[in-house]
């Protein structure tokens, strides 16, 4: 069991980043929205957070600042998408260029900067458990986040009546609109937390999985994380299976090939992303299940009847 | 009246040309963002290095994160049109744009970097960096406990294997015993996947990390970790204060000097580079972190290579799978190192196809 534990503490490090966005652009895409920014808003919180986090030498600061910097940045995607009705994907992949190239400006300075990982939690007397104690109770705080982000999530779309909001506008913002439900808030807001979602997800990357800023980091985890929200078929907790999926496939590869097992490394780098493919053609083999969860007015603008 | 302002305007052009030596313009492209702390980042402070020595006499400027497709060659020819003498270009896919631009425009000069094509106005450069690989071969076989290293890689293509090849050479000089575990990331640059095959390796039991990809994740993992590390491309220390033990520093601040200095003086060339310790291209960081006598040993080692006393592939050298690939008294010839797509023999992993 002595291999177990440090394979399952690297596989939860490969694993949040990716929830962490997923969640955020699962939320954005129930309401009819799909923002193909993901990886610029990442890039941003990675950029922003790590800046932060060294000028006040202080990690939470520097999280807090990533999650805005994700939301910035989305909030350009809403405006241009739900207040003048833009071309989502187009405007989606702009914003992903620009995120890339101003992230490269604001972290100029920062290349070659050295920190420190955020710190992980300790619980007395859990934490020293033998195998449990690391697992469960020596995460730092984002992992945490993620599980709670996609628990509160869950809560939101299925109990709440703002989600069912959210939900009635990605369905059919005419009947929503006509309904007197707010449709151009709702998309909003739901932008706005996908933002900011993206951010953790970048600011995870630049303060704890590999504590330092150098351009492009983000290494089109993005474009992941928006293939993991179809993978989830909009159902929030089968983002975390995706996420965990394709982060122990990573890791298991690299394992893999340290102990010499003979399998060509390209084939495996590819298994994580084969794996994603198969699983979308088994889930879109069952039609009606699958897409009962489909937002149907994804990516469609929405313009108010007069 | 407007024609007399173009003539003069031609003139003064022609003038320009003629005396083009006082000034000269000199165009960089790079892969990479130069933010990469690697590859990208160590040509700029070559272009940097430039700045520096010749000052007013030289123009630089640079295009980053140029991509090895038709892109290329668009960014090529205008760097050409813009009237830049010399143009370097930085990774080997853009080797045919680069011979593409440079035949458009016979009187400006071209470098390409890793590239093997060449004409009167392209030249080619590269660097011997496995001179410094078997340097560090023997620094890990002298400071590893258990004997198992650690080796990430990026491609398996021959610059990477020749590094591997150079380092088993030098880990075997003076500890046969010693094996290697090989990851490759198939990525020369996503830190992420770069620190989980560090964290893989580690928890396989490796004592030592020696990485073939360019950004820092190895290195802090290491230090997290701690165990010891080599730096790759940029000297790394700050992201390893009690793991590096040395890196292996990509140099290109003479070389580029004298190019520029060439067109200056008039005298450049097309010709083909390959340097290594002894064309300052490949130097060592600080050796660190080591027993004195260790980088004694390493700094003996650096300079009879240096002085071509001492070559890294000096036969006999066997193939992993025991065919002699050169014999004693003999070396592998440039040609041979340049296509390298073998394993010497005593590696344990297959090379992917």
């Amino acid at each position: 069991m002595g291999w177990l534990e440090p394979l399952l503490l690297t596989i939860i490090t490969a694993s949040t980043p990716l929830l962490l966005a997923a969640i955020g652009e699962l939320v954005a895409e129930r309401s009819g929205v799909l923002n193909l920014g993901v990886e610029g808003m990442m890039i941003m919180g990675a950029v922003c957070a790590f800046a932060v986090a060294v000028q006040t030498d202080n990690g939470f600061l520097g999280v807090i600042a990533g999650a805005l910097a994700g939301a910035g940045l989305s909030l350009i995607f809403a405006v241009l998408t739900v207040s003048m009705a833009t071309n989502q994907v187009a405007t989606g992949l702009a914003l992903t260029l620009f995120g890339i190239g101003v992230s490269g400006v604001i972290g100029d300075g920062y290349v070659g900067v050295d920190r420190s990982p955020l710190p992980r939690l300790d619980v007395p007397g859990l934490t020293d458990l033998p195998f449990i104690g690391p697992v469960l109770f020596g995460q730092d705080a984002l992992v945490y986040l993620s599980f709670a982000l996609v628990i509160g999530v869950t809560w939101f779309l299925r109990r709440s009546r703002a989600g069912l909001t959210l939900r009635a506008v990605g369905d059919n913002h005419h009947s929503a609109h006509s309904l007197g439900l707010p449709v151009v808030r709702a998309r909003y807001l739901a932008i706005l937390f996908g933002g900011a979602c993206a951010g953790l997800g970048g600011a995870y990357l630049s303060l704890s999985y590999t504590p330092f800023w150098v351009e492009e980091m983000t290494a089109g985890r993005g474009w992941i994380a928006l293939a993991l929200v179809v993978f989830a078929s909009w159902i929030p907790w089968r983002a975390i299976v995706g996420a965990y999926l394709f982060g122990t496939i990573t890791i298991l590869q690299f394992h893999a090939q340290g102990a010499g097992i003979g399998i060509p490394s390209q084939l495996m780098s590819s298994l994580p992303y084969l794996a994603t493919i198969l699983v979308l053609v088994i889930i879109s083999y069952e039609r009606t299940r699958a897409r009962a969860n489909t937002p149907l007015c994804l990516g469609i603008p929405f313009v108010a009847d007069r | 009246m407007k024609k007399l302002l173009v003539a003069a305007a031609v003139l003064s052009l022609g003038l320009a040309t003629a005396n083009a030596q006082e000034q000269v313009k000199a165009a960089w492209v790079y892969v990479g963002p130069i933010g990469d702390f690697g590859w990208s980042y160590q040509h700029n402070q070559g272009r940097l290095a430039v700045e520096e020595a010749l000052g007013d006499k030289v123009k630089t400027s640079y295009v980053e994160n140029v991509s090895e497709g038709p892109d290329a060659e668009r960014v090529i020819r205008q760097l050409a049109a813009d009237g830049n003498d010399i143009i370097f270009t930085t990774s080997f896919g853009f080797m045919n744009p680069t011979a593409k631009v440079a035949a458009m425009f016979p009187d400006k000069k071209f470098e390409h970097a890793t590239g093997y094509k060449r004409s009167d106005n392209l030249g080619t450069y590269s660097a011997r960096f496995y001179e410094g690989r078997y340097v560090i071969g023997k620094i890990a076989g002298r400071v590893s406990e258990n004997g198992i290293i650690g080796y990430i890689g990026s491609f398996p293509i021959p610059e990477v294997v020749r590094g591997i090849n150079a380092f088993k050479l030098g880990l075997e000089s003076v500890r046969p015993s010693a094996q290697i575990k090989v990851i490759w990331v198939n990525s020369w640059f996503d830190p992420g996947k770069e620190a989980d095959a560090a964290k893989a390796l580690i928890d396989q039991g490796v004592d030592i990390l020696v990485q073939h990809t360019d950004s820092p994740a190895a290195m802090q993992v290491a230090e997290q970790r701690g165990i010891h590390a080599f730096g790759q491309a940029s000297d790394m220390i700050q992201f390893g204060p009690t793991a590096q033990l040395t890196a292996i520093v990509d140099d290109w601040s003479v070389y580029y000097t004298n190019r520029v200095k060439a067109v200056l003086d008039d005298t450049w060339a097309a010709d083909d580079t390959w340097g290594g310790f002894s064309a300052e291209m490949v130097k060592m960081a600080p050796y660190t972190n080591m027993p004195d006598d260790v980088a004694a040993e390493a700094r003996e080692t650096e300079e009879a290579i240096r002085s071509g006393e001492l070559n890294p592939f000096a036969g006999p050298i066997y193939k992993q799978n025991g065919d002699l690939a050169v014999a004693e008294g003999e070396a592998l010839t440039d040609e041979q190192l340049l296509g390298m797509n073998w394993y010497v023999k005593g590696i344990e992993d297959k090379l992917p196809e």
